[in-house]
């Protein structure tokens, strides 16, 4: 039985019961693997084969397979770096952020979300890596470990350091985050499963959880420990990521202002692709009671805020080139502008300062359909954002001999879509045999303990009803109810 | 550890049920062994008189850890083992340490507190769980009573739990095979009788 506050929506609609929200997020663990989901499978995995032949001809013949030059030495690789990486903080942040802010409508769309942080961030760790060339031997070179000539160690005066500590460290925790969220799940499937393996493989996955009073308390506190602990550190990574450009002296990269633009741009981008994802998934697997329209709008809300703070920093960057009086960040910013990738920097001006602009219209932040168009057009714009930065600075240095122009490679293409082949096959098995809603927290939300439930609760006791004032102050004031 | 085998397990549907239900037999002085809920029932931890939880100060150890190993590592191979003048930085370039020390000192917590957590709970991919009802992990909170360990008779702890409305009563013996399970038998018992005990089609029958 849910009872409906008159004050808000509910987070969750359709009446839905405790039972309810076990039977609909199961069924589609349990059942067989729609023809949709089969065909989107199908897909992704031949993403990945035509992208894994581009990425497989790189390695065995060099990055010079790649588009780059001596003047632009970083390009794809780098941006799409960059640009993953973001796409995952949006994952942390509701996870981790709206759980510190008591944000309680994050429940049902935590867990996809966590999803996609890992599996944005593995796609991300692979272009350092596949941009070393050597992919067997460079991720040594990263580790502080002693080499060949006695023991020169590692450089920790170096960003490029800090981001493989930064990017090392918010992979694990996010993943341990999201398992520890997945164990109760887990062990509901565990369960009710029917056949010998679910029962084996979700009994090994669920570590034996029995709910007990005693571990959920623990666990709780665990959580929370955790949500404090991804807070600073999602903020870090991007700052972290930033400072890969912030500290070199390029012009249009040595700007102080990066990291919070860095951080607000990557939080706008990973709201996106959550939205991209969450609609899809909503669609196919008929969660609309559990994603409401209301989950939307705060989404597109959070979209329009970090749209307009990376708006700002845009402004920002160009008011201060102007004003630094500095000749190289002035010119690094009016060939951005008016230069040869005029058209890279004003799609990404369009994508991502204009159209999150149209979200302010309630009609277009609560309509599925202009929400799906405008979270990919974000997305292209945040990729252009970084390919903005990263090429434009590069392209034309202080060396009027070696100005040149990127044109990228099929194997620059290739290797993009071999990560997107890599994030969809992740994210669609995800979607097949993991609960997709976080089914724990979403029943702790189903009721709360509002007043009027609680008068329900004491007309059943059969005890005198307390007039209404009454009720309210004894539930603040009492231990039991938090 | 020897664990006791006769329970009487109460079925309570909802969480306020079940938070009023917990209060009140404690108050009659009905001891509870564990109540079993299918997501974290706040303010359940109080009604039953638990301890906070020791996790924090786990984090802050393994965190303090984190810290000092972070920097123990850095000014070792930086300033100690082989120092080098990078970029006219002293050697002992102090602001260069901060992300990495931030880095380690969040990893050791997070990964320190949850192992320790799950490795004192038991909480382990062989575990086999007890489970007194199937249902602990769908929509059924179960309050567990061990019998040995409390001075009332069967009778009057079932009269005790149907009076705070319990949706259902009944008593739960465990065999000494449930109560010391092991990983290796359990898989063996599957693969042989298929998925038998407390599943979901056992129970709906």
């Amino acid at each position: 039985m849910q009872i409906v506050s008159e004050v808000r929506e509910p987070l969750v609609t359709g009446g839905k019961t405790h039972k309810d929200v076990t039977e609909d997020i199961c069924k589609q663990v349990e059942g067989a693997p729609s023809p949709a989901w089969l065909a989107s499978l199908a897909a992704s995995l031949l993403a990945l084969g035509v992208g894994g032949y581009y990425l497989g001809d790189m390695l065995w013949n060099g990055i010079g397979r790649w588009g780059l030059n001596k003047s632009v030495q970083w390009a794809w690789d780098i941006t799409n770096f960059v640009w993953w990486v973001g796409i995952g903080h949006a994952g942390t942040l509701i996870s981790a952020i709206l759980l510190l802010f008591r944000q309680k409508w994050r429940t049902s769309i935590n867990r996809a979300a966590e999803a996609m942080t890992i599996f944005a961030v593995i796609c991300a760790l692979f272009w350092p890596i596949a941009h070393m060339g050597r992919p067997w031997i460079g991720p040594v070179w990263a580790f502080p470990l002693p080499n060949t000539y006695g023991s020169l160690w590692v450089n920790f005066n170096s960003p490029l350091l800090w981001d493989v500590f930064a990017i090392g460290t918010y992979f694990s925790v996010s993943l341990l985050f999201w398992y520890v969220g997945l164990v109760p799940d887990f062990a509901t499937i565990r369960d009710r499963a029917t056949s010998k393996i679910s029962r084996l493989m979700y009994g090994i996955l669920s570590l034996g959880w029995d709910g007990s009073a005693k571990s959920w308390m623990h666990y709780e506190s665990v959580s929370l420990i955790l949500a404090g602990l991804s807070t600073p550190l999602v903020l870090s990574v991007h700052t972290i990521v930033s400072f890969d450009f912030a500290t070199s002296v390029i012009p249009g990269w040595h700007t102080t202002i990066f990291p919070p633009y860095f951080v607000a741009g990557a939080i706008f981008s990973g709201f996106a692709m959550v939205l991209t994802l969450m609609l899809i998934t909503r669609k196919v697997y008929h969660l609309e009671d559990y994603i409401t329209i209301e989950h939307i709008e705060m989404m597109n809300i959070i979209i329009i805020v970090t749209g307009s703070i990376v708006g700002i920093a845009y402004t920002t960057e160009l008011f201060i080139a102007w004003y630094s009086g500095v000749e190289y960040e002035q010119y690094a910013f009016l060939n951005r502008s008016t230069g040869p990738y005029w058209w890279a920097y004003w799609s990404m001006m369009t994508c991502n300062v204009i159209s999150p602009q149209l979200f302010w219209i309630k009609k277009i932040r609560t309509s599925l359909m202009w929400t799906f168009v405008l979270s990919i057009v974000v997305n292209i714009g945040m990729w252009f954002e970084r390919f903005v930065i990263i090429v434009t600075s590069l392209h034309r240095d202080y060396l009027p001999s070696s100005w040149t122009y990127f044109i990228p490679t099929m194997h620059d293409v290739g290797t993009y879509l071999f990560t997107f082949g890599l994030f969809f096959t992740f994210f669609f098995l995800f979607a097949k045999f993991f609960p997709v809603i976080n089914m724990a927290e979403v029943k702790a939300v189903l009721k709360d303990s509002n007043s009027k439930v609680y008068r329900a609760r004491r007309t059943l006791v059969n005890e005198p009803l307390p007039a209404l004032e009454e009720v309210t102050v004894e539930k603040e004031g009492s231990s039991l109810i938090k | 550890m020897e664990k006791n085998k006769h329970f009487l397990v109460g079925i309570f549907g909802d969480q306020d049920d079940l938070l009023h239900g917990v209060e009140d037999i404690r108050k009659k002085g009905v001891k509870i062994y564990e109540v079993f809920t299918p997501f974290p029932v706040h303010g359940l931890e109080h009604a039953l008189g638990y301890q906070r939880s020791w996790t924090p100060k786990a984090a802050f150890m393994f965190g303090f850890l984190g810290t000092c190993l972070a920097i123990i590592m850095q000014v070792g191979m930086m300033v100690i083992d082989w120092p080098m003048v990078i970029g006219g930085k002293p050697y002992l370039a102090i602001p260069d340490f901060v992300p990495v020390t931030f880095e380690l000192t969040v990893l050791l917590a997070s990964y320190g507190m949850t192992l320790t957590f799950l490795f004192v709970k038991g909480y382990l991919p062989h575990k086999v769980p007890r489970i007194f009802d199937i249902r602990a992990t769908d929509d059924k909170h179960v309050v567990a009573i061990d019998l040995a360990n409390n001075s009332l008779s069967e009778e009057q702890i079932r009269s005790i739990l149907k009076d705070v409305h319990a949706e259902e009563v009944y008593r739960r013996d465990f065999t000494d095979e449930e109560n010391q399970s092991s990983f290796i038998k359990y898989v063996v018992d599957l693969f042989t009788n298929g998925v038998t005990r407390s599943s979901r089609i056992a129970h709906h029958r």
